[in-house]
């Protein structure tokens, strides 16, 4: 079997669990409105405050689910001894740590478009450029799912992981929501040119965890 | 096994309180107030020295992390060297962002500004604590070590990242002086001297507690060791006395 039909058989399990077990539906998904509603008592609404710092609070939301949505990721393979399942199972760590990060990702993604309803409706963003919103915040997901991928399974199995992983992730995925909040920006503003050096930047990091995680995850996997 | 009196530690820690002696002279009494900046630019002497500091602490950590994993390199002690470079380096960068601070009201008027260096050392900082988080974690060395050296790694690629990241977001910062050919002769002579002596005491102050530090967690380890060995003794003792 190849690495991509592996991957693609991880990413399909845990899909399949989400559809079945309507966690991510039921209570990621309406944190992140919460999270959006919360921004909006914090900054007076009346000010016009709202959709100039619209591209900051969602991404704020996107991570703050997404940390959720992560943790949610490795708790299900705590469970019933699966994580014994998948380590026995043969399938290369490589395609493991794709599968998941593209669970994730697909979960996010998913999240990300309903919160962009809400950041235009709630907080009257309008949207330009949509070309560059959509290219950057693709780029900032696979970043995100890849590098929350990898500390998800150093997390995973020890007894502080849902308050280590919180500090493990945030300041490793600083850079994502600083450039994935300036593209957007840049792009909603109507200077869509000045997004591109974030674009990149958001590149290099996604490069960076997924070669991180494509080498480190399967001897985590073994150990966890 | 011993905690004191090795030549070469005595010998370092003599070096490093002379250093620091000369240090307080050249800081507090030899070297002229800056003509912008008064007296404050004298906690120059110790904010730039710590921020060197914790760089080479995390690059400490980053080296003998990779050692570890390396499989030709691999020895616990690599692990233990890791763990007590990052803990220094977190203990320096968190003095940086308090000389910063303290440095920044007088000159610039706040005590924290959002520029590009102060955000991203402070983005350092948290990237650390979160590594020593995880060293802290009870687990079987051997695991512990091959997910500590992983989790040190890929905070280490973070820095590039982060550093260039928070630079295009905003940069405030005066630009490195002292490697920048151009700007050289911009620090005058005795100052450069009080920087200097800075840099110096601070290093040897680095390795002096990197030694005591590294030889603290050797012994933890052997009292570990020492405890397990004990209590399975002691089981087989009584193992021995029950009637069969």
């Amino acid at each position: 079997m190849t690495l991509l039909r592996q991957a693609l058989l991880v990413a399909g399990k845990d899909l399949r669990i989400e559809v079945r077990s309507r966690v991510a539906l039921n209570q990621v998904l309406p944190f992140a409105g919460v999270v959006l509603l919360l921004f909006a008592f914090a900054l007076d609404p009346d000010r016009g405050l709202l959709p100039r710092v619209a591209p900051g609070l969602f991404w704020v939301a996107v991570l703050l689910a997404g940390l959720l949505a992560l943790s949610r990721a490795f708790a299900v393979e705590g469970e019933n001894g699966v994580r014994d399942a998948l380590r026995l199972s043969g399938l290369d760590g490589a395609a493991v740590f794709c599968g998941k990060a593209m669970a994730v990702a697909a979960q996010l993604l998913a999240l990300e478009v309903i919160l962009g309803f809400g950041v235009v409706v709630l907080y009257d963003l309008h949207l330009h450029n949509l070309g560059v919103v959509v290219a950057a915040s693709l780029i900032a997901t696979a970043g995100l799912a890849a590098a929350g991928t990898v500390y998800g399974v150093l997390a995973a199995g020890l007894r502080v992981r849902e308050t280590l992983f919180p500090l493990l992730v945030l300041p490793v995925v600083a850079p994502v929501m600083l450039g994935a909040t300036r593209a957007w920006e840049a792009a909603l503003s109507g200077a869509p040119s000045e997004a591109w050096p974030w674009v990149q930047l958001l590149v290099v990091f996604c490069v960076i965890y997924v070669t991180m995680g494509w080498l480190a995850f399967g001897p985590l996997l073994e150990e966890t | 096994m011993r905690f004191w009196a090795r030549r070469g530690t005595v010998v370092l820690g003599g070096l490093t309180a002379a250093s620091l002696v000369v240090l307080v002279v050249l800081g507090l009494f030899v070297s002229d107030p800056d003509f912008q900046q008064g007296d404050a630019v004298r906690l120059m002497y110790l904010h730039v020295p710590a921020a060197w500091v914790s760089y080479l602490a995390y690059g400490v950590t980053s080296l003998a992390s990779a050692l570890y994993l390396w499989k030709r390199t691999r020895a616990q002690a690599w692990d233990t060297l890791a763990g007590a470079s990052a803990e220094i380096g977190v203990l320096f960068t968190g003095l940086t962002l308090v000389l910063g601070s303290l440095w920044g009201r007088p000159v610039w008027n706040v005590w924290w500004a959002w520029d590009a260096r102060i955000v991203s050392t402070a983005v350092l900082f948290f990237l650390y604590l979160g590594y020593l988080a995880l060293r802290k974690v009870p687990a079987d060395p051997a695991v512990r070590a091959r997910r500590s050296a992983i989790a040190a790694l890929a905070a280490f690629v973070d820095v590039p990242v982060v550093h260039f990241s928070v630079e295009w977001w905003r940069t405030l910062h005066q630009k490195g002086t002292v490697f920048d050919r151009e700007l050289n002769p911009a620090i005058e002579g005795n100052l450069a001297w009080a920087l200097l002596s800075g840099v110096v005491a601070f290093t040897l102050l680095y390795l002096y507690l990197l030694e005591r530090r590294y030889r603290l967690a050797v012994m933890e380890e052997a009292i570990e060791g020492r405890a397990l060995d004990a209590a399975i003794a002691e089981r087989r003792a009584e193992a021995d006395v029950v009637p069969v």
